[in-house]
């Protein structure tokens, strides 16, 4: 037997800022175990929610994450409303779908550029955030914030997209999608790229399903579970087709990002085509009293909002499942008799978001 | 290597050569906002009534209000995250969210604004007022006492020098 010692791994580590740290055992150069432990950048938002009132904590929840941030503020004004049975106007909820993969597109794009990073293709991860710029700029023009929009409240939106904003996001929307085309070529088809993702941290269907991964981790294995087919918002009226791949491995992974941001785009496209006129949002009465649970697709994956109210101004309880915590598992499996060098590799293809992992 | 790889590098090659920089030269070069963009928060300290709502509602904290004699207004703002949810709270609408980040720095920047009238001028206003307002009182009771026979013809004018001292109060 070759001799094992115990690799740590981060919390800081180049490859990318967010403190994970794994305890990786190493026989040779391969990895044959791997033990992970996160709590570096607990906030303690559980308890936090008590000392706020619920609208107030809106602007809380949505700061779970900062690449994230809409999909959080909307799951917990969803379950808010949920609660308090609130009907949202229909053009807010085409709004929030709008921010929503306005989200997804930078999200995806980050990752893009965060995965050329780790395979050291530095002229890729250029590319990828120079194109993630603009939509940047299309979401301080409608929004104000640039990755924290602050637009979502319970009861429906605070601003409004005019149609010049509209026809600014549709022409920004050519070129990103024509920028996109030789990266996504690039990405696909170079032999360097190639030589580090096909084939490498294999999750079968199986695994991924009995590991319980959500997101483009679990569709690059062929599982077709996509949070968007539920219809909350305005995806209902959407056309909204999972995007899955079958190999499972780096690659996979890099392919189904990909054409996800092509499906958003699309998504984008039809949402400004169809948004009725009307209210952005209706007056809120009352307290929440009650539970309710919500689930919704950020870029990540499927998370899970659960919010109780007891009758007055302030949460109960506010909890958040995380799509990195759920692929957490799984990315441990992949490392399981990968290479070394391809650790750093592997946990960014889950795209970890560990600080809204621990809030 | 394929030569359509080889004619794609020289084509990006040339490209780069000839074109401007996608980065601008910030801070040389100023940026442009686009309206409505999330920077920092302004106070028209003039209408404000010191009413505390802009405090109890900031997320984090960032508000501290000093009802009068004191009346300020004062802003954290490194704690401040622009969330704006001061801005659609505050009842007289003196709020505003305006263009122009935040510089970064490790030290904390409390901005405090001092509403006018205030101190020594505001105490002198506030005694003048509870003068008039007794003085309507009396006139009050000595109009009740007048009316005696008829005291509900004699309570409606009556009413109206209080309501009137209570209207100047709020203003101020
Ligand atoms: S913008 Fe938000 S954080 Fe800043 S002062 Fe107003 S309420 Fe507080
Ligand atoms: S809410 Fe407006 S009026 Fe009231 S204290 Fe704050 S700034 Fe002044």
């Amino acid at each position: 037997m070759a001799k094992r010692s115990v690799v740590p791994f981060g919390p800081q580590h180049p490859v990318l800022p967010e403190p994970i740290h794994l305890d990786l055992v190493l026989e040779d150069e391969t990895v044959i175990d791997v033990v992970p432990s996160i709590g570096f950048v607990h906030r303690g938002l559980e308890s936090l929610v008590k000392t706020k009132d619920y609208n107030e904590f809106e602007y809380v929840a949505e700061r779970v994450c900062g690449i994230c941030s809409f999909g959080h503020g909307n799951g917990y004004a969803e379950a808010v409303e949920k609660i308090m049975g609130i009907e949202v106007p229909r053009r807010a909820k085409y709004l929030r779908t709008i921010w929503l993969e306005m989200n997804r597109i930078h999200s995806h794009l980050l990752w893009c550029g965060l995965m050329a990073d780790a395979f050291g293709f530095e002229n890729l991860f250029y590319q990828c955030w120079r194109i993630r710029e603009k939509i940047l700029d299309m979401a301080e023009l409608t929004t104000g914030g640039r990755v924290i929009y602050s637009t979502n409240m319970v009861g429906g939106v605070r601003r409004d997209i005019t149609p010049e904003m509209g026809r600014a996001i549709l022409s920004t929307l050519d070129f990103i999608e024509k920028e996109l085309v030789p990266i996504r070529r690039t990405f696909l088809s170079d032999y360097s790229v190639q030589e580090r993702t096909r084939g490498v941290g294999v999750l079968t269907k199986e695994q991924a399903h009995d590991l319980g991964c959500c997101g483009p981790f679990a569709r690059a294995s062929g599982i077709n579970c996509d949070m968007r087919l539920l219809g909350y918002d305005a995806y209902g009226e959407l056309e909204v087709e999972p995007i899955t791949a079958t190999e499972g491995d780096n690659y996979a992974r890099c392919k189904v990002r990909l054409d996800e941001l092509f499906q958003s785009i699309s998504l984008l496209r039809q949402a400004l085509e169809k948004i009725p006129e009307g209210d952005i949002s209706v007056p809120v009465k009352g307290n929440p009293d009650g539970d309710a649970f919500v689930r919704l697709e950020q870029p990540r994956g499927e998370a899970v909002y659960y919010v109780e109210g007891v009758g007055d101004k302030f949460i109960n309880r506010f909890r958040v499942r995380t799509p990195t915590f759920a692929n957490l598992a799984g990315l441990c499996e992949t490392i399981k008799g990968a290479k070394y060098a391809d650790v750093p590799l592997l946990i960014v293809t889950i795209d970890p978001c560990i600080s809204c992992t621990e809030r | 290597m394929p030569k359509s790889r080889i004619m794609a590098f020289t084509w990006a090659t040339v490209k780069n050569l000839f074109s401007k920089p996608v980065t601008s030269k910030y801070p040389a070069e100023p940026i442009a906002y686009p309206e409505g963009s999330r920077g920092h928060i302004e106070i028209d300290i003039d209408d404000c009534i010191s009413c505390g709502i802009c405090e109890k509602s900031c997320p984090p904290r960032a508000i501290t209000v000093k009802k009068p004699p004191e009346g300020t207004w004062g802003i954290e703002r490194m704690d401040c995250i622009a969330c704006g949810y001061c801005v659609s709270v505050c009842p007289k609408k003196c709020l505003h969210m305006v263009e122009g980040y935040q510089t970064p720095g490790g030290e904390k920047i409390v901005d405090t604004f001092q509403r006018p009238h205030m101190g020594e001028e505001y105490i002198k206003a506030q005694e003048e007022k509870k003068k008039a307002a007794l003085a309507a009182a009396a006139a009050k009771k000595a109009a009740a006492g007048n009316a005696g026979t008829a005291p509900a013809a004699g309570a409606a004018p009556a009413a109206k020098p209080a309501a009137a001292a209570t209207t100047q109060k709020e203003q101020t």
